[in-house]
């Protein structure tokens, strides 16, 4: 058994060790923290087949962005947890049952063809690393999707705004559309008369 | 030696963990987003793996996009949990059962 074989047992071993405490945890924000080093955990075996940038971008994605979301969200609502876990064990023998029906169906599915290596369109061979053959085909071939995906981004920051803004908050700023169509040139602009002002001399320098 | 197998395997039974996690916990929201979340992992996982054993560069660039959309998903869905909690005061999966007739 060499390392690579050794390592992989352990990070799976943690890896669905999390999977099973982010599920079964009574508190969420364990939940979460499991979560965490679930995706730790997988970022490392990303990292073993060779995908080093998304393993990264794993990390900094998911443990940099999102869980701290998640935890922060789950640390702002004062929420009752056990009332939430009433139905746990009625739903355990159901739950249990797919699970099990669900992953054997899939591993015998998979166990059926273990050699899936015909492939049409392999990459040419390369020297470059992972990142380098990645940032290569994502501003050439992808260029117009990774713009997509930038609008993506921006569509989920503007909606998080949007939604959780109140009405009432002073950050709040509203167009009135009624009163904006309604001006006219009255209600606008108003003349007033005084005398001209005549700038002193000496005061100027 | 660790062959592809062993990791669709892997993700098979994380893919089965998480819908397993929805099941147990569906009255608490924030734990049904998050087993989304394992199971996105999972299905990213399988990406990675048949681009790795397969040559092909364009499995990690669909996961890359993946990726992405997941980080915008959560966000707008801790969104709607967080006015869903101010107007309900709960994020119990079934009290919100506002459009049902």
């Amino acid at each position: 058994m060499d390392i690579t074989s050794i390592l992989f047992y352990v990070f799976s071993a943690i890896l669905l060790f999390c999977g099973l405490r982010v599920i079964t945890a009574k508190n969420p924000v364990h939940a979460a923290l499991y979560l965490v080093l679930a995706f730790v955990t997988a970022s490392c075996l990303w990292m073993m087949l060779g995908a080093e940038f998304l393993a990264l971008t794993l990390i900094l994605v998911y443990v940099g962005a999102v869980m701290v979301l998640f935890l922060f969200v789950v640390m702002m609502l004062d929420v009752d947890v056990e009332s939430l876990r009433n139905g746990f064990w009625k739903n355990l023998p159901l739950a249990l049952l797919l699970g099990l029906v669900a992953s054997a169906e899939m591993i015998l599915v998979i166990l059926q063809n273990p050699q899936i290596t015909a492939v049409a369109n392999a990459d040419p061979e390369t020297t470059l690393s992972n990142s380098n053959v990645l940032g290569w085909v994502l501003y050439t071939q992808y260029s117009y999707p990774v713009e997509l995906a930038s609008l993506v981004l921006l569509l989920g920051l503007v909606v998080a705004v949007a939604l959780t803004l109140r009405k009432s908050d002073k950050a709040a700023k509203y167009q009135n559309i009624s009163k904006q169509v309604s001006v006219d040139s009255k209600t606008r602009f108003t003349m007033v008369k005084m005398d001209a002002e005549i700038e002193q001399q000496g005061e100027k320098q | 030696m660790i062959g592809m197998t062993h990791y669709l395997v892997l993700s098979a039974i994380l893919f089965a963990l998480s819908i397993m996690g929805i099941f147990l916990n569906r009255k608490n929201i924030i734990v049904v987003l998050m087993s989304i979340e394992l199971m996105l992992l999972a299905v990213n996982f399988n990406f990675v793996t048949f681009s790795t054993f397969l040559h092909n560069i364009a499995g990690q660039i669909f996961v890359f996009f993946t990726l992405t959309v997941a980080a915008a998903e959560s966000a707008i869905g801790l969104a709607i949990l967080i006015i869903l909690f101010r107007n309900l005061r709960s994020i119990n999966v079934q009290d919100m059962d506002k459009l049902k007739g």
